[in-house]
């Protein structure tokens, strides 16, 4: 069998030193840990990219294959970068009928991308996700976890306007 | 404080504080819908309000979990005087610490309103929302802080625990929970004493008691109120379970969606390990119990139980066919029980209260209560616990408040992407598992959407329909395959380029899918489509024809000639005189509704 060569060289070395004590630190079955592992990696490099799921695999005693057909069976986990923000919109049944759809469509007009995509200046990314179990504040959205409730597309523009005068201050 | 024996148990809960060894106790929601809207701040507001008028030791405040009343949030409850605040603002804090909490009078407009009654509701019992509503699964949601095991102790805490492994043998637990009638409330409705037993029979050196809490069904949110709101009841419930299967470990599945829940429980586990109620030996007994959280990652068919098994065990979720049941060969092959969130935090109630008082609730063959998720278009949105046999109609308007703008209820969808639609007709039908299946719906997990005369149930069907597609594993052909071409189907339909043979191969194709499906997923997934087919028939025929109005008119015998239509008209397709009968230019209207919104006398046609 020929193993695929490793090339670790784009990956952060401090950070792989976290992700190793992460995995060094779990009891049992390592293998049956990959979810918990993979959402330690996400969390530590904000996204997936194929080295390290690689790196990973072979940490775990498993295939990059099966690490692969795990981080893409799973909607969590992003195998390309991710925006500095995250846009999430909610798309449960309870938002849909208030009009989440229409948020949505404001916001990747705004951004200018389409789901799934990082906006060009590295801003934003946008995704619409399963219910949140807001339903209360429908239509709802997050933008890296903060909630955002009961939104017209109107607020759309605003909230977006707030992060991006955040950004320019910080320049 | 760690208990070694059933009298250390006893003797913490004498020592625990109680709401009465305050003057007052201010009760702050900080369930995650509250939390969004600056619950904690408020929370800390009120801490610094009464710091500096010096009360603070008369005054407790409590983060409690959610008090279900979700759409008129962040909520605040005082008592003993049993008054709730609702949409409570940071600025709003001081002026109820000043004039209630010190003068002692009421800040009326901080009081929910009722639509059906003019006068203001003096306190809960009274209000309508919570009136006809019957509490177990969510008895200390709203109560206690979930983050403080001596409020649940306080509350009766690990007594069910205590009194099975001092009173009971396995088989007398299964026998209880069987005679209680407690059935499944993530979906099937499968008799949980039943599955017990199963697990207790097969073999195995190792047994797993398994809490699904992957709450996926959209417009539903009881599982995660529970866990943020009464972490320590399901850690109890499960460790009963244990018991009664012979199972030293226990697995909770959640959801990533569910931070709060998450860190809730977490810290749940920490604070029972270090009392001594989860580990080794609990209560000097032999009986040892260990428990693990295990993540999911955001897939929804992860929900089915073997999908979920093999997620734990750091796979993807992919179900498999059963024979054999977890209950024979579940996580990493042993006897697993897998139930969820609600299911368990009804058991200590069982065992403290008896079967007969469980039992002696709700309908024939649904025992109990069950938790609603009410959402969409109604005024109460949040969540609601009625006995087994409430009506819809119950539900929806003495509860839920009906419609916010007062517009015609026409659809209740029920059972999230797995279950189908209630219509106005069956309004008066006491729900329960065999009432809904009956009429082509399902329990679920409960969540309720409700659907006003605006809402256009083929493009419903087409949004669940989008959902179980995305959502669908892609392990069996009918499920991967099926639910795509109903989906093209539909999408034709609603942008009027179907034909009325469409009608015909979709049903076929739906039933087909519903019985050649793998899982649950799949099988259920043509619900939607059916149930909106069965009693919103013309609405299909309607885009099968292509006789659905695509643009808006305007009624000339109802429209007064306001021009508030026309002015609100993004693309200027509206015309007419002052106090004369407007009119729509039909090849320029985009839809948008803007007209519809503004109309003061509803003469607009919507189409």
């Amino acid at each position: 069998m020929i193993k695929k060569i490793l090339d670790t060289s784009t990956l952060d070395k401090e950070l792989l030193v976290r992700l190793d004590a992460y995995i060094d630190s779990l009891e049992g079955n390592k293998q049956e840990h990959l979810i918990h592992v993979l959402h330690h990696a996400q969390g530590l490099f904000g996204y997936l990219p194929q080295n390290l799921q690689l790196y990973i695999a072979r940490k775990l005693n498993l295939s990059g294959a099966e690490v692969n057909g795990v981080v893409t069976f799973y909607s969590f986990f992003n195998e390309k970068p991710v925006g500095k923000y995250t846009i999430s919109v909610c798309m449960g049944t309870a938002c849909y009928v208030k009009g989440a759809d229409k948020v949505l469509e404001r916001v990747l007009e705004n951004v200018g991308v389409n789901k799934n995509e990082i906006s060009k200046d590295g801003l934003f990314t946008v995704k619409d996700v399963r219910c949140i179990g807001a339903c209360g504040l429908a239509p709802v959205m997050t933008v890296n976890g903060k909630v955002y409730g009961k939104v017209t597309p109107t607020d759309v523009d605003d909230i977006l306007r707030h992060y991006r005068s955040i950004e320019n201050e910080n320049k | 404080m760690r208990i070694n024996s059933f009298g250390d148990l006893a003797a913490w809960k004498d020592k625990c504080p109680r709401k009465t060894d305050y003057k007052i106790n201010v009760l702050v929601c900080n369930g995650t819908s509250c939390m969004s809207q600056d619950s904690e701040m408020i929370t800390r507001m009120l801490e610094h309000e009464l710091n500096i008028r010096n009360i603070i030791a008369e005054v407790r405040v409590i983060k409690t979990g959610c008090f279900g009343f979700c759409g008129q949030g962040p909520i605040i409850k005082i008592e003993p005087d049993d008054i709730t605040y609702v949409q409570v603002k940071v600025e709003d804090v001081e002026e109820i610490v000043e004039k209630h909490i010190v003068n002692r009078t009421v800040v009326e407009r901080l009081i929910y309103k009722e639509t059906n009654k003019a006068a203001l509701s003096e306190n809960d019992k009274g209000m309508n929302f919570y009136r006809k509503q019957m509490r177990i699964a969510l008895r200390n949601c709203g109560e206690i802080d979930p983050e403080n095991i001596e409020d649940y102790i306080a509350n009766d805490g690990y007594m069910a625990l205590a009194k099975v492994l001092q009173e009971y043998t396995p088989e007398q637990v299964i026998d209880i929970v069987k005679k209680s009638g407690l059935r499944g409330r993530g979906g099937g409705g499968f008799y949980t004493g039943l599955k017990w037993e199963m697990t207790r029979r097969f073999p195995g050196d190792e047994k797993y008691v398994i809490c699904n809490a992957d709450e996926g069904d959209p417009g539903a949110f009881m599982d995660r109120s529970i866990m943020e709101g009464d972490p320590h009841s399901i850690l109890e419930a499960m460790m009963i379970a244990g018991f009664a299967i012979g199972a030293n470990h226990g697995l909770i599945y959640i959801r990533a969606e569910y931070g709060v829940a998450t860190d809730r429980l977490r810290l749940a586990i920490q604070q029972a390990k270090e009392a001594g109620l989860i580990g080794k030996n609990i209560f000097g007994t032999d009986f040892c119990f260990d428990m693990e959280i295990k993540l999911g990652a955001g897939a929804f068919v992860c929900g089915e139980e073997t999908a979920l098994i093999h997620s734990m065990e750091g796979l993807r979720g992919e179900p498999t066919r059963k024979p054999p049941f977890p209950s024979e060969a579940g996580f990493r092959g042993k006897p697993s029980s897998v139930n969820n969130v609600e299911t368990f935090a009804n058991i200590p109630v069982i065992i403290l209260k008896g079967y007969e008082y469980f039992s002696a609730i709700g309908t024939k063959k649904s025992k109990g209560t069950k938790v609603f998720a009410l959402a969409g278009q109604v005024k109460n949105i949040g969540l609601v616990e009625v006995p087994m046999g409430t009506t819809f109609r119950e539900i929806v308007y003495d509860i839920g408040g009906g419609h916010p703008k007062g517009k015609a209820i026409k659809a209740i969808q029920i059972g999230g992407p797995s279950g189908g639609v209630i219509t106005k007709d069956f309004f008066d039908t006491q729900i329960d598992y065999d009432t809904l299946t009956g009429m082509g719906a399902m329990m679920g997990s409960g969540g309720m959407v409700i659907m006003d005369e605006d809402t256009d149930m083929v493009k419903i069907a087409k949004f669940y329909l989008d959902f179980t597609q995305d959502e669908s594993c892609g392990k069996c052909t009918p499920c991967r395959i099926g639910t795509k071409r109903m989906y093209e189907i539909l999408d034709r339909l609603t942008k009027m380029q179907g034909k009325p043979e469409d009608l015909d191969r979709l049903r076929i194709l739906a039933e087909n899918i519903k019985n050649t499906s793998l899982c649950g997923l799949g099988q259920t997934a043509p619900n939607p489509v059916l149930s909106t087919m069965k009693y919103f028939r013309e609405e299909y025929e309607a885009y099968a024809y292509r006789t659905k109005r695509t643009t808006y008119a305007i009624d000339p015998k109802k429209c007064i000639g306001c021009t508030k239509c026309a002015r609100n008209c993004p693309v200027e397709c509206i015309s007419g005189k002052i106090k004369e009968p407007h009119y729509i230019d039909e090849s320029k209207c985009i839809a948008c509704g803007a007209c519809y919104q503004a109309c003061p006398v509803g003469a607009i046609i919507r189409p």
